[in-house]
């Protein structure tokens, strides 16, 4: 991929991802810091992305319904019986 | 070889002794796999379509799990197992066959649902409010919205925590396939975010 003449904003943007989930090389996660040190415009969108991933895997938790567990433990082929532990 | 002392041994036939060992390690399997049931109806929540076929599917992963939990490593990811059995189901009751399979997904670039948040918003806010403007029911929704293959690897990963490598041999396929899902995955799930807020506005 030629750097060079691509956007840097653009090519921070294709870098996001992988850099929040550590998983760019250490010369493309120095490049990656390099650009967000100077742009504060790709930083808000790395916070934003970093906010996001925490809201959706907070958000969309649903407990289990009441009574699962029951019917669940009605299938168990044991008797863990009283002193079970 | 057992530890059994000869006295012992004579007290109870080996076989006695095998089956009680085994019915000991059958009780236990069952009660790991019940303390994990939370964590798995969330997963299922999100692989399924809706709250009642989770638990329909959480049901059916027990019932199958009690029966064959001969075929479980001990020491090794008792969730991940459980997990495996589950989205097993789920594909052979038929969710696959939902997904238009030759058919492009939408998705956009990284930062377009943040752009049209804040476009929306009119002033810049700060991007831990930005995210706030999204509901409970927009990310339920969207998330639904990610066809099958997408949001298998997104449930897994980004709410159920699985490793790349967990993820990858639930959904059995190889963990190269997992990150590119993940990538696309995220850009569609963002994708219909914005849409749904879209649809809010106007």
């Amino acid at each position: 991929m030629t750097q060079a003449n691509q956007d840097p904003c653009a090519h921070c943007e294709e870098m996001m991802q992988p850099y929040l989930d550590h998983i760019l090389t250490e010369a493309e996660r120095v490049e990656a810091e390099h650009h967000l040190d100077d742009c504060d415009w790709c930083r808000r969108r790395y916070r934003f992305e970093e906010s996001l991933r925490v809201y959706v895997r907070t958000t969309a938790v649903e407990r289990m319904p009441p009574g699962l567990m029951e019917k669940l433990a009605q299938l168990r082929t044991t008797d863990p019986g009283p002193a079970s532990v | 070889m057992s530890g059994a002392t000869v006295a012992e041994m004579a007290e109870a036939p080996p076989d006695a002794t095998r089956i009680a060992a085994e019915a000991r390690d059958r009780v236990r399997f069952e009660e790991e796999a019940l303390a994990l049931s939370d964590q798995v109806f969330r997963v299922a929540r999100h692989l399924a379509g809706s709250r009642e076929e989770a638990e329909d599917l959480v049901q059916e992963t027990y019932a199958r799990a009690f029966r064959s939990w001969r075929s479980y490593q001990p020491g090794t990811n008792l969730r991940a197992w459980l997990l495996r059995i589950l989205t097993n189901l789920n594909i052979d009751r038929g969710r696959r066959k939902q997904r238009a399979p030759q058919t492009t997904p939408l998705e956009a670039n990284d930062y377009y649902l943040y752009d049209k948040l804040a476009e929306s918003d009119g002033a810049a806010t700060d991007e831990e409010r930005v995210v706030e403007r999204l509901s409970q029911d927009d990310i339920v929704t969207a998330l639904a919205a990610v066809p099958h293959d997408f949001r298998d690897v997104i449930v897994l990963v980004d709410l159920g925590d699985f490793s790349y490598q967990d993820a990858a041999s639930i959904l059995d396929i190889p963990i190269g396939t997992v990150m590119s899902r993940l990538h696309r995955g995220r850009r569609i799930l963002k994708r219909e975010l914005a849409d749904s807020v879209l649809e809010d506005v106007s």
